[in-house]
């Protein structure tokens, strides 16, 4: 019963995805269709939904603050991309004889992106391994030159196009001259679906419940005996992998360059978190719609004032940010009813005021008030 | 659950709502005033650049409807902010040619802004013409898109010509950034032009960005004993290294491209760039009358403050889209595509443009000489057209004449400006003439 439910769930997201992705095809959904400039906006958004969610797993819920993850995006972009475009061609067209050419691409680009999520899972327990013993500052910085590492050798590494981005083949080197526009809503609507199970079922098993008390305190943690260098480098490769996926993409719908890989974009998936309420799965989408939508709606502004939109931009931030410092969610979720049921209240819960008898997940985020309650205590 | 449903048949609800308008079949023209999409980076790191493309091409349409439009039809501008980032300028682009609706797209400055976004224009076939991107990759991304500056590879082949025909020189060393393709591509046009013209390259050395001593590779050009060197970097270590080759005596006279300009050029280098050259777009000290004309305009219109090359260039551009627009008879994609494809002889301030078959401009170069902090003008060079070198410059560049050309025109010339990016080595410099 239940998992006929579930399928039954997902059956009608299949079929929503289904048909958004036709409204927004050239064509239209019964010759109706959204306007390709909402269209391009849409599958932004999408793709920053799985980076803020991924992320979110990192800085939000083990409470580990990196600021690197568009490095992992840019390895899922171009090893993706590389293999579509020197390796795929050859298997794409025999595939085509044999199941059809719509198919066929479909398949390829599957593999490329679990080629991207691999490379980027990879790259995340190399830099993971010897950066998560450090802790807070060292950790931000070791992850921010780490994505500075990767967009650096990306720049100078003449296979995948150097400093004037990868748009296909390099010339000594045969392969598909263009990198074919694989990426749709559906591909991407299906890994944002994908990608919040994934994150939500993590959180909700005993290694969320390991991962979430080594961001309560990581020595308590320890002490009970979470093995904390272990959790935190499973949970940085698994948002790693899933950066590595929208990096994927990405990469097969707009050219990958360097220049938007750059530590600004990391910022700014930071800031859809910050902003959605850290540990908030659902704030975490809402946080990466808020950070795709606003600035182009500040480019509707009329006249002179478009020119200090991006003032206005900033100054919506702090607006919301003073007023709700713990993001527009805080610590909970809105929506899900079946993500409730597993909350269940925690067992020798010591929570006093506000908190108390309140699940782990759905508390706010400790605040500074909380903190001088602590002390007193 | 039924939440979640619930939401999802909100947003789809929503996105029907937005939805409607399909776009397809707006390639006839539909009349009224012609809305022009102009998009740069307006406020991030290389924003001077955008906000001389931005008044270079107002400028040039306020001109136009001043003087009654292009066939009694106004020009339209709609001007967005790319910040500089080649995924915005694609975000932009689709902004401009499905919200806006525009006719045609005149932008970007740095080439890999504009690679970014030209796949946009190209699918929605509206015609794009880059003022200043001068990577070759820019108009191979399809056949609507356009260009009105030469391409890195002609400015190799400029300083060739004006190393072995002006300064004579029989012996040239080369010193060139390893990390980058600009550079990389000036020097192999460089290299050909030199020895065809009976000249000789006696050393070849490289450094890498960021670099901060050049003695090692500039003590093996000494002792190679060259008429001239020539560096195609950027500003960034050039100056650091004219600096050092005076400190190592070397006489011979250094050469550059469009990488070298820029203020900050003087703060690393100072005196020591006296009597060094650099191939650019355009002189703001050119004395042909057109240019100095354009240069009085343009410092009354913006408060004194002298254009430079990129402006020039996006008057340019939005000229040469107005002087197509008349041509085709009103902006339906396929007619004005033709009409921009067959731009021949258009005076403009840059010089005399002739759009090539890689849809690319062949026009002429200016090299400046390195003077106290200043760019002087030296010699305007045409492009290859069968046998034509150099032509010493002030009479301008004369070519064969032809095809009509609007309001202010003008030719080659004058000063100074930088042109983002690097460039792939594929060929194709001056030696195509104007056809299609």
């Amino acid at each position: 019963m239940k998992f006929l439910k579930r399928l039954l769930v997902a059956v009608v997201i299949g079929l929503v995805l289904y048909a958004l992705n036709l409204a927004m095809s050239k064509e239209g959904l019964f010759g109706i269709g959204v306007p390709l400039y909402q269209v391009d906006l849409w599958k932004l958004a999408g793709i920053n939904v799985i980076l803020a969610v991924s992320l979110n797993l990192i800085n939000g819920f083990t409470g580990q603050f990196s600021i690197g993850h568009v490095g992992f995006m840019a390895v899922g972009a171009y090893s993706s991309t590389f293999m579509t475009v020197y390796y795929t061609q050859g298997l794409e067209q025999s595939l085509a004889g044999a199941v059809g050419a719509g198919v066929a691409a479909a398949i390829v680009f599957l593999l490329v992106i679990i080629v991207g999520a691999i490379a980027a899972a990879i790259a995340g327990l190399i830099v993971g391994i010897p950066t998560l013993r450090l802790r807070g500052d060292y950790l931000a910085i070791a992850t921010l030159g780490f994505a500075e590492i990767i967009r650096i050798v990306i720049v100078n590494t003449n296979r995948i196009g150097a400093a004037t981005g990868f748009r296909g083949a390099v010339d000594p080197w045969p392969g598909r001259v263009t990198i074919p526009a694989y990426t749709n809503f559906l591909w991407i609507g299906i890994f944002d679906v994908v990608t919040i199970v994934i994150i939500y079922n993590i959180v909700n098993s005993d290694t969320g419940r390991a991962l979430i008390s080594i961001r309560e305190d990581e020595l308590a943690a320890q002490a009970m005996g979470v093995n904390t260098t272990r959790y935190k480098v499973t949970a940085f490769v698994i948002s790693a992998a899933l950066a590595g996926v929208a990096g994927a993409l990405y990469g097969h719908w707009r050219l990958p360059h360097p220049a938007d890989f750059t530590f600004v974009r990391s910022f700014e998936i930071i800031i859809m978190i910050v902003l959605g309420g850290m540990g908030s799965i659902t704030g975490a989408v809402l946080g990466a719609l808020v950070i795709t939508f606003l600035p182009e709606l500040l480019r509707q502004l009329p006249g002179e004032v478009y020119n200090y939109r991006l003032v206005i931009y900033a100054a919506l931030l702090i607006l919301i940010m003073i007023t709700r410092p713990q993001g527009m969610l805080g610590g909970r979720e809105i929506g899900f009813n079946w993500l409730k049921r597993a909350q269940r209240r925690p067992e020798g819960d010591t929570a006093v005021g506000a908190d108390k008898g309140v699940p782990i997940a759905e508390r706010d985020a400790p605040t500074a008030d909380h903190a001088k309650e602590v002390e007193n205590r | 659950m039924r939440r979640t449903l619930i939401a999802l048949g909100l947003i789809a609800a929503l996105l029907m709502a937005t939805g409607c308008a399909r776009r397809g079949g707006n390639c006839p023209d539909p009349g009224g005033a012609i809305k022009v999409g102009v998009y740069g980076d307006l406020s991030g790191q290389t924003s001077s650049f955008g906000q001389s493309t931005k008044n270079g091409v107002q400028m040039a349409a306020d001109e136009i409807n001043a003087a009654g439009g292009i066939n009694g039809r106004q020009i339209q501008l709609v001007i967005e902010d790319d910040q500089g980032e080649p995924g915005k300028a694609a975000t932009v682009v689709q902004k401009l040619v499905n919200q806006d609706q525009v006719r045609a797209l005149l932008g970007e400055v740095a080439s890999s802004n504009s690679i970014a976004a030209a796949p946009a224009a190209q699918e929605a076939k509206v015609p794009m013409i880059s003022p200043s991107s001068t990577n070759p990759k820019v108009t191979q991304v399809g056949d609507y898109i356009f260009r009105v500056c030469f391409i890195d590879p002609f400015q190799g082949e400029v300083m060739a010509k004006f190393a072995a025909n002006t300064l004579k020189a029989k012996r040239a060393a080369i010193l060139f950034d390893s990390n980058s393709d600009y550079s990389k591509g000036l020097i192999q046009f460089f290299k050909q032009g030199f020895t065809k013209l009976g000249g000789e390259i006696v050393a070849e050395q490289a450094y890498a960005q960021r670099d901060r001593d050049f003695t090692g590779q500039l003590t093996q050009i000494r002792s190679a004993n060259p008429d001239v060197i020539y560096v195609p970097g950027y500003y960034q270590e050039v100056g650091v290294i004219a600096k050092q080759t005076k400190q190592l005596g070397i006489k011979a006279p250094l050469l550059g491209g469009d990488g070298w300009d820029s203020p900050q050029l003087w703060d690393l280098g100072g005196d020591a760039l006296n009597g060094d050259y650099i191939s650019n777009h355009y002189s703001v000290d050119d004395p042909t009358p057109v240019i100095q004309d354009f240069v009085k305009r343009y410092k009354a219109k913006f408060n004194g403050t002298a254009p430079d090359a990129i402006a020039a260039l996006a008057y340019d551009a939005m000229m040469v889209l107005a002087d197509s627009i008349k041509r085709a008879g009103g902006t339906d994609c396929q007619k004005l595509r033709d009409a921009i494809a067959q731009t021949t002889n258009f005076k403009g301030i840059t010089g005399v443009i002739s759009i090539n078959s890689d849809r690319n401009a062949v026009k002429p170069a200016v090299v400046l000489e390195l003077e106290n902090h200043k760019f002087v003008y030296k010699e305007t060079i045409q492009p290859d057209t069968g046998g034509g070198t150099t032509s010493p410059s002030p009479e301008g560049s004369a070519s064969p004449a032809a095809s009509a050309s609007p309001a202010a025109s003008a030719q080659p010339s004058a000063s100074s400006s930088p042109t983002a990016n690097t460039s792939g080595g594929n060929a194709n410099a001056g030696a195509t003439n104007a056809n299609q």
